[in-house]
């Protein structure tokens, strides 16, 4: 087990290097959003994306946003930020690049600014801290976690009060398909969307309000989770420390995989994203579920605890604690493999016993439901059993009817009926629950893990320096590995992906990037790792 | 007329025209039935619920159970025998006109059949930004718990975003050696999505050799079915498409062209 924590280090060090040393259109947006711009223009563009366009085609975008804007400010060419984008939307602001005590006045005002929404943020915390002390929290382990999804902000209100009252501790809000791919964050409350709603910071500021309300009903603080990914995930994740979020899906490769968005784009939101979710004290969930349904669960178990090692590296880079890490995990290895529990439980408690002091996230069965909803039901039945026997975080509540129809009210009732059944009936059997030594299910976990560091060992042996495009550019072992292809099915070389052309590196030296944001930041990094 | 009322009766010899469901004997027309009406639990909601398994033709009809979900709904579980027969003859089938592929039976047709990997460029063209449906088809993430073509082994998938310049698309189209193209289309303003695809269609028929220009395929929501002719291209795909319909499809044309071409070669 340290050998494999030693490899993941091994092969995500160098990205954070990466990381460290560029910026992003979007970690630029966000830090204009933590210093109070919000709103769009007519045509629902927002005014952080029209400022941030407006500096990057007049100075670039290699010494921060920040510098350029508050010299503005403070040179007066507007009374404040918001009124400073409108006027760069028209093409009558003029940005410089301020030098020697410029520079320094300019910085001030930028960290007295953009401070104050880092403020708010610790407050948004302090209050969460204070609404559970005061209401109580989710009455047990696991946490139920159920997914609205209508499009409508006003038609998820009321669903996802009733799923509360109904015994569901956390509500995730399923976004709009799409969104991930959409490089701005949409305004307001939003009433239609594909398959989900979109992220907005007024569609969280409602559904936090009525969930409020809701808690104080119920006696107990229910959580609100959102998704953390793709090309606005730093701005998201501001906006989610903002409206006090408490748990966001934030996976450091679903995006490259899944998406085909651009890795090193990827990685510098990420790392910023997961600084604010440290900061703000939310809790992140991972993606690991995704590699389980476009791969075989078995054959592919050992990539999900790669994943998982990763994540958990880059997390705590970021500043993260354990009981903030929600990896992922999912039952999807298929019921007419023999002895396919025993294999489901020989991977949970792998995950279980790498990281014990993580609230592991329990995926439910999506790939073998097959619209016989009654098999469906004894399925979810196990998984359920499964998370309950080796003491699953949060337990995504699995439909019978998954695959099918979006859920009936109904069957939403039966899955919680299902997932009370067996953790009333079962939910201490953790404690007598000891697979024999050496047996099959230790033996299994053995081999799964033996699998994950021969394949972290492959990533950190890639030959660093390999540019796929043979350019100049040397890349980390792990952006290798992902151009070959060795997660999933999908070959993502780093000079390829949407959003790549939002990527910039950032200039070096003492007049070179500032952003006040990832230095109070990593102040509370800093803080944690020590 | 005869002749066909004829045939009906030899086959009513061998095999009934008429059924109905099996509980546990031929003939009793068991099914059963759960629903949720919103109403609060009582004997009333309970009657409502025996009133809308009758309507439903079932008779007799029994709730066997009922369950308040919160105070405002009641979920029901009704058995009863069905009084509607099923009448054998008048059912009709309608089938698409290929055959829906699962990925594995995609990627085998695509070995066997071609012996290499189809490639598939895709975009969205004009100013068109909106890529949910062209990511819908393309990404690995997929749609409606199917995954995208990415996810298919014997495709190679090259999507070119949004806002591609017909132009560029032509030319990677060449430069990929591309099986398929598929172009998205989502916004209609001033008939956009119309311009936008018989203007491309006309530039791949001037790029290509007749008979070479790759399978064109439109997809969107405002496409009208059947103008498939008018619009110069192969197919079109509308609202709800999966990417297993998307796939299925390809390799049943690309089959059927290359089929229509060896018969081409040998005759020549």
């Amino acid at each position: 087990m340290d050998r494999a924590r030693l490899l993941a280090a091994q092969a995500g060090e160098p990205v954070v290097t990466l990381a460290r040393s560029h910026t992003t259109v979007s970690v630029e947006r966000a830090t204009l959003r933590l210093a109070g711009l919000a709103g769009a223009d007519h045509d629902g563009e927002p005014w952080v994306n029209h400022l941030v366009d407006a500096v990057r085609r007049q100075v670039g975008l290699e010494h921060g946003v920040a510098l350029p804007v508050w010299d503005a400010l403070s040179g007066g060419q507007a009374r404040d930020l918001l009124t400073l984008a409108q006027r760069a939307a028209a093409g009558s602001a003029s940005f410089r690049l301020p030098t020697g005590q410029d520079r320094a006045s300019a910085g001030a005002a930028a960290a007295g600014a953009i401070g104050a929404g880092i403020s708010r943020i610790d407050a948004q915390r302090r209050r969460r801290e204070g609404l559970i002390a005061e209401l109580g929290d989710a009455p047990r382990t696991p946490w139920i976690y159920l997914i609205v999804a209508t499009g409508d902000i006003d038609e998820d209100i009321p669903q996802a009060q009733a799923a509360a009252r109904e015994g569901a501790d956390v509500i995730a809000v399923i976004r709009s398909t799409g969104q991930s791919l959409l490089d701005y964050v949409p305004e307001g409350a939003t009433h239609e969307g594909f398959a989900g709603t979109y992220a907005t910071q007024e569609n969280f500021r409602l559904m936090r309000a009525a969930l409020d309300e809701t808690s104080r009903e119920l006696g107990r603080y229910v959580r609100l989770t959102n998704y953390a990914s793709g090309l606005c995930m730093p701005e998201i994740a501001a906006l989610a420390g903002l409206e006090r979020l408490d748990m966001m899906l934030n996976d450091s490769m679903y995006g490259i995989l899944f998406r085909d968005i651009n890795p090193i784009r990827t990685f510098v939101d990420q790392r910023f994203s997961r600084q604010i979710h440290a900061r703000a004290g939310i809790i992140i969930n991972t993606g690991e579920d995704n590699y389980l349904t476009t791969a075989d669960a078995v054959d592919a178990a050992h990539t999900v605890t790669v994943s998982q090692l990763l994540n958990e590296y880059f997390a705590k880079e970021a500043g993260l604690a354990d009981w903030q890490l929600g990896l992922g995990h999912a039952f999807e290895i298929d019921p007419a493999v023999p002895q396919s529990f025993r294999l489901e439980l020989a991977h949970a408690l792998l995950a279980r016993t790498l990281f014990p002091d993580a609230p592991l996230k329990w995926m439910p069965p999506t790939k073998h439901m097959t619209g016989d909803v009654f098999r469906g039901y004894l399925l979810d039945g196990f998984f359920n059993l499964a998370g309950a026997l080796t003491g699953q975080g949060i337990l995504l509540v699995g439909m019978m009817t998954e695959a099918v129809v979006t859920p009936f009210l109904s069957d939403r009732d039966l899955a919680l009926q299902n997932v009370r059944y067996v953790l009333d009936a079962a939910g201490g059997l953790a404690e007598d629950f000891a697979p024999p030594r050496d047996g099959f299910i230790q033996t299994r976990a053995r081999h799964v893990l033996d699998e994950a560091v021969d394949l972290l060992e492959r990533i950190t042996q890639q030959p660093a320096g390999l540019a796929p495009q043979g350019g100049g550019t040397a890349y980390p072992p792990l952006l290798a590995a992902i151009a070959e292809g060795t997660f999933g099915l999908m070959k993502r070389p780093p000079d390829r992906g949407k959003g790549l052309e939002g990527v910039v590196q950032r200039a070096e030296g003492e007049h070179g990037y500032l952003n006040p944001a990832i230095d109070l930041l990593e102040a509370t990094a800093e803080g944690q790792r020590a | 007329m005869s002749n066909r009322k004829h045939l009906t009766e030899a086959q009513r010899r061998t095999t009934p025209t008429i059924v109905r469901p099996y509980g546990d004997t031929t003939g009793d027309g068991m099914i059963q039935v759960s629903f949720t009406l919103p109403l609060p639990h009582d004997k009333r909601a309970e009657g409502a619920a025996l009133q809308l398994a009758r309507k439903m033709g079932m008779d007799p009809a029994l709730v066997v159970h009922a369950k308040p979900i919160g105070p405002d709904f009641t979920f029901f579980v009704v058995y009863g025998s069905s009084n509607h027969l099923v009448d054998l003859s008048q059912v009709t089938v309608q089938e698409r006109d290929y055959p829906l592929l699962t990925p594995y039976e995609v990627n085998a047709a695509i070995r066997e059949r071609f012996g290499r990997k189809l490639v598939v460029v895709g975009a969205c063209i004009g100013t068109d930004a909106h890529t949910v449906g062209i990511d819908a088809i393309l990404n690995i993430k997929g749609f409606a718990g199917e995954k995208g073509l990415e996810y298919y082994t014997e495709l190679d998938v090259v999507n070119l975003g949004a806002q591609v310049l017909v132009p560029d698309l032509v030319r990677a189209a060449r430069s990929e050696h591309a099986d398929a193209v598929l172009i998205s289309q989502v916004v209609t303003q001033k008939d956009a999505h119309i311009h936008n695809t018989t203007h491309m269609t006309a530039a791949f028929r001037e790029a290509y050799p007749a008979g070479a220009v790759p399978l064109l395929v439109a997809g969107g929501p405002r496409f009208e079915e059947g103008s498939e002719a008018r619009l110069g291209v192969d197919r079109i795909f509308g609202r709800g498409t999966t990417p297993g319909d998307v796939a299925s499809y390809l390799v049943h044309a690309l089959v059927q062209r290359s089929t229509r071409k060896d018969h081409h070669d040998q005759h020549a």
